[in-house]
């Protein structure tokens, strides 16, 4: 059985729908990527499954349960964590406060925890009493991610992870995340870099217009001539 | 002997008239400033809308606090101390939980609806007016002491006249001082205490990090609420208590937030010493320190019976000058915090 | 004209009042009635004014009732009678010192502030203009005390100019206008919260500055009685001096709301309504948002001061310790909410409405209050405090905010609210 699968989303923002009938399925431990075009709906499906806007039609089941318009602080309970694209770390607490604030579910110790993700991201160890706003763009992306790791997420949702990232930083994120997935994590990521992404993809799915238009392996949609003439044009 | 020749000759009585009535008068206005700029500036950054019944709500405290102490007058007298400020604990726990429901009853509605933020604002002038009126209905408009009995004064003597600081005054010291400590710690060692420093800088995050976002207004409210009657309370027991309180003190206790930067409560106690300093030297009578100076000066040079920035009647100018500063060269106060 | 249609809300909520109002003039007479209806019209310009800043600009003026003392005070400045005694005395030529030191101090000190041209690092500028505006102030309150001290020893306080009652009204509009110039250009740009602060802060302000500068206003001791823009009642009697006056200001609200309506329907009216229905696509197509809205704050404001000094000219004293943010602001406000915001005939209803309400509720309040005096006594021996009576008003207070309150959790559109023409 899938650990995450949405049937048929319709979605939106309270007016037109921005998805109509979005299916996205994937098993544990494994990366699944959502490409396509600016207005797709890719960070709209990641926003519909984490409970930020509302679902109209279609159902999404997590690890068995039904959670289709849940509230954001349950799923964090049950498994599901989120980075955003923008303002994803508090800027005025420290790098160590930050990683924190993503374990204030649990009512357990959790230093071990905070040492994994430093494990992940060698860099914020020495800046972990530093104030989050005051990293560089990389940095603060792997404090955002560390963040989503406190509360040992059965699935990480990312959306754009190297949205504005250089190249070098993209490169390492890109590693790094691949780590966290080889220790037991399933990851869902929207990303504009779709060929380097859909590399280590073992699900990928592409998206236009609110719906499906190619799913497929990472391997097959990068092979495939179609996918690679509609959608795979720029942002390598 | 020499050195009491120099003495005589320094305008010592001066000076400690100028410390009683500046550096200790100004001590006092700022930390009942502080006390209420806190709750006003926790307020503005986690709940984001300027909390216009502050004010009313350190009255209020104050209310609860003369109330209490009228039942039980002399709970005070084993430890030498008001009443009031024994049973202040009971009038904090009140106004809290008074907060909390107003909370719930009037702007919780408004922020499950989305409203825009001016009609935040305009609710909560809607409820400093409701809570004004029931104050003034139960309390009269006249002036009660919240103390009867002569107030326990200490005196240092320092040359010819005491430095003074009455009983409640050290009290109001004392009581700042460690709820601004106890604060800075509950902020940065506490798990509530982060999580509320984390919905300031970005509430979306901090739901989508599972805080819970009412938990956090509910703990803003209780500090906000607590500090603000302990702010009325402490005044009251200095002065005396009127229902007319809330509305001089709603003025300087937003500038001294705006100056100390939105969202900062340590910036809020330092614009709340800011503007009660800025008060006090304001009206202080400089005459009084160049009198001595007379007898060197030329005859035709009289110094003016009053020499003062501005008159006490126009008192309610300086934290609004502060405040139109503040917006004109530095809008994100002392310590930076958000203009949005 | 751009008039609506009067549609099946409004009428049988007009004619309501119209019976309210009835009812009124049966129980207390025609003198009372016809004061009660001139209070409540001039509410209701100041309502309009209101009205645009709310409605169409979406500010929240807390100050409102500054902008009436200052338009009421220039009125009285531009319409009382000269003072001979202050004019041949020493008092004229002080004050004419004090202008020139303040007007000199101010250009220096606006010029040091703009000295970045001449290369000068912003530190030093900074401090070269708190200097400079320390030493006018000095200087101005030096010349200014002594000044003010001549002008009330030999005539009390220096008058007025003589000149007509309108014209008094409009000069007191355009002050009041300017002011909310100088706190719109202060303000608008920041949060809503801080241009409340900032009017709520100013208005209190200008009434502690009236109400001390005896020179100017004679303070405490009020000047009266205020020249009227028709026969006074010595004149004419009550009932038709004050119709008269009624006459005058239903005039002004026919012409403000007819003016208010056509701007409204023009193109300009069309893009202030685009930027107050959708901010960010009008900012996107290039329209200066804040600049409007300051424009639409400072039409606001002249309409407020023209419809205070309208006010305050008919209560014909003026007492600055009378001006009340109650009565003066948060009255007004209930006005607006009440009507609907954006409306400008649901300002006017909402004005009248209320104002009839306010006015008959000091009676109510009081018997209310003496009934459970009576009853409190009789029943649990209960002794009332000796003030019940004030208290017994400050339940008004309490009435106000509980309805600004209801009305924005539950009706934030108001009883009447604004006609929204769909396009299709």
């Amino acid at each position: 059985m899938p650990l995450l699968e949405m049937s048929d989303i319709h979605a939106g923002y309270g007016g037109a729908n921005i998805l109509n009938g979005v299916s996205i399925a994937i098993e544990a431990d494994e990366i699944g990527v959502i490409v396509g075009p600016n207005g797709a709906g890719k960070s709209t499906s990641l926003k519909a499954l984490f409970g930020l806007l509302k679902v109209s039609e279609g159902a999404i089941v997590f690890d068995g349960e039904t959670i289709t318009n849940a509230v954001p602080e349950t799923l964090v309970r049950k498994g599901l964590s989120f980075v955003p694209q923008e303002y994803n770390v508090f800027p005025t607490l420290s790098v160590e406060e930050n990683l924190e604030m993503g374990a204030y579910v649990r009512r357990d110790s959790f230093r071990h925890l905070i040492d994994m993700v430093y494990g992940f991201f060698p860099p914020l160890k020495e800046k972990r009493r530093q104030p989050a706003g005051e990293l560089s763009g990389g940095q603060r992306q792997m404090v955002a991610i560390g963040r989503a790791l406190m509360s040992e997420p059965k699935l990480l949702l990312l959306d754009e992870p190297t949205a504005g990232l250089s190249p070098r930083y993209m490169g390492e994120i890109f590693e790094r995340i691949l780590a966290v997935n080889a220790s037991g994590v399933g990851i869902l990521m929207v990303e504009q870099n779709a060929r380097q992404a859909l590399g280590f993809a073992h699900r990928g799915f592409v998206l236009a217009n609110g719906q499906n238009r190619f799913t497929g392996t990472g391997a097959e949609l990068l092979a495939d001539p179609e996918v690679a003439k509609s959608f795979l044009g720029g942002g390598d | 002997m020499p050195e009491a020749g120099l003495l005589s000759v320094l305008p010592i009585n001066e000076f400690v008239f100028f410390i009683n009535k500046v550096v200790i008068g100004g001590l006092i206005i700022g930390s009942v400033y502080a006390l209420g700029a806190i709750g006003v500036t926790l307020i503005l950054g986690i709940l984001r809308f300027a909390h216009f019944p502050h004010g009313d709500m350190m009255t209020a405290g104050a209310f609860f606090a003369l109330v209490c102490a009228s039942l039980a007058p002399h709970v005070g007298d084993p430890f030498g101390l008001p009443s009031a400020f024994v049973l202040m604990p009971v009038a904090m726990a009140a106004t809290a939980a008074m907060a909390v429901w107003l909370d719930k009853a009037f702007y919780a509605p408004l922020r499950r609806a989305n409203v825009k933020p001016v009609v935040m604002v305009m609710s909560s002038v809607g409820v400093m007016l409701m809570l004004q009126g029931l104050i003034r209905l139960f309390a009269g408009t006249g002036t009660r002491q919240l103390d009867p009995g002569p107030k326990d004064i200490y005196r240092i003597p320092a040359g010819g006249r005491d430095l003074i600081v009455t009983q409640p005054q050290l009290l109001l010291f004392i009581f700042t001082a460690v709820a601004v400590v106890a604060l800075h710690f509950f902020l940065t060692r506490s798990r509530m205490g982060k999580a509320m420093r984390a919905v300031a800088d970005n509430a979306e995050l901090a739901r989508v990090s599972g805080i819970s976002i009412d938990h956090v207004v509910r703990t803003t409210w209780i500090i906000a609420g607590a500090l603000a009657a302990a702010g009325g309370t402490l005044l009251a027991l200095d002065v005396t208590f009127k229902a007319d309180l809330s509305f001089n003190i709603i003025l300087p206790v937003f500038a001294a937030a705006i100056v100390g930067g939105v969202g900062h409560p340590y910036g809020a106690v330092v614009g709340g010493m800011l503007v009660g300093f800025t008060e006090t030297l304001a009206v202080f009578n400089w005459s009084v320190l160049l009198r001595p100076l007379q007898p060197y000066l030329p005859e035709f040079v009289e110094i003016p019976s009053k020499i003062a920035f501005v008159p006490t009647e126009y008192k309610i100018v300086i934290p609004f000058f502060i405040l139109i500063a503040v917006l004109i060269w530095r809008p994100t106060g002392i310590f930076k915090g958000r203009t949005n | 004209m751009a008039v609506p249609p009067l549609a099946h809300r409004e009428i049988p909520l007009f004619a309501g009042l119209a019976v309210v109002i009835a009812l009124v003039f049966a129980w207390l007479g025609a003198a009372y009635g016809v004061r009660m209806l001139v209070e409540a019209s001039c509410y209701a310009i100041i309502a309009l004014g209101l009205t645009i800043q709310w409605g169409y600009a979406g500010l929240f003026n807390v100050g409102v009732m500054g902008f009436i003392a200052l338009a009421a005070f220039v009125t009285v400045l531009v319409s009382f009678p000269v003072n001979a005694a202050f004019w041949n005395g020493d008092g004229p030529a002080l004050l004419g010192w004090t202008a020139l030191y303040l007007v000199i101090g101010v250009a220096i000190t606006y010029g040091l502030s703009r000295s970045h041209r001449l290369g000068l690092p912003k530190s030093l500028r900074t401090a070269l203009t708190l200097i400079a505006g320390a030493v006018t102030y000095l200087a101005v309150q030096g010349t200014l005390d002594p000044a003010a001290s001549v002008i009330e020893s030999e005539a009390g306080f220096i008058g007025g100019f003589g000149l007509p009652v309108w014209f008094g009204w409009l000069v007191g509009g355009v002050a009041a206008g300017g002011l909310g110039w100088v706190m719109g250009r202060i303000t608008l740009g920041l949060r809503a919260d801080y241009m409340a602060i900032a009017t709520l802060g100013i208005s209190e302000i200008v009434k502690a500055f009236l109400k001390n500068a005896d020179w100017l206003t004679r303070g405490t001791l009020t000047v009266s009685p205020l020249p009227w823009p028709v026969p006074t009642p010595q004149e004419l009697g009550f009932v038709f001096s004050r119709s008269a006056y009624l006459c005058v200001t239903a005039a002004m609200i026919v012409v403000i709301y007819v003016l208010l309506q056509r701007a409204w329907a023009s193109p300009w009216g069309r893009m202030m309504r685009a930027i107050r229905d959708n901010e960010l696509s009008a900012a996107a197509m290039g329209k200066d948002i804040n600049r409007r809205r300051l424009e639409m704050f400072v039409i606001g404001n002249v309409i407020i001061g023209i419809g205070g000094a309208a006010l305050i000219t008919f209560t014909s004293i003026f007492d600055p310790s009378a001006f009340a943010p109650l009565n003066h602001t948060f009255l007004i406000w209930v006005m607006v909410i009440l009507g609907g915001a954006g409306n400008n005939l649901g300002a006017i209803f909402g004005a009248f409405l209320v104002y009839v309400i306010w006015i008959m509720s000091e009676p109510v309040a009081l018997f209310l209050f003496q009934q459970a005096e009576i009853w409190g006594d009789e029943l649990f021996g209960w002794q009332a405090p000796g003030d019940l009576h004030t208290r017994a008003l400050q339940m008004r207070v309490f009435i106000i905010g509980l309805t600004i309150t209801l009305v924005l959790r539950y009706a934030p559109q108001g009883l009447i609210p604004e006609k929204v023409m769909k396009h299709d």
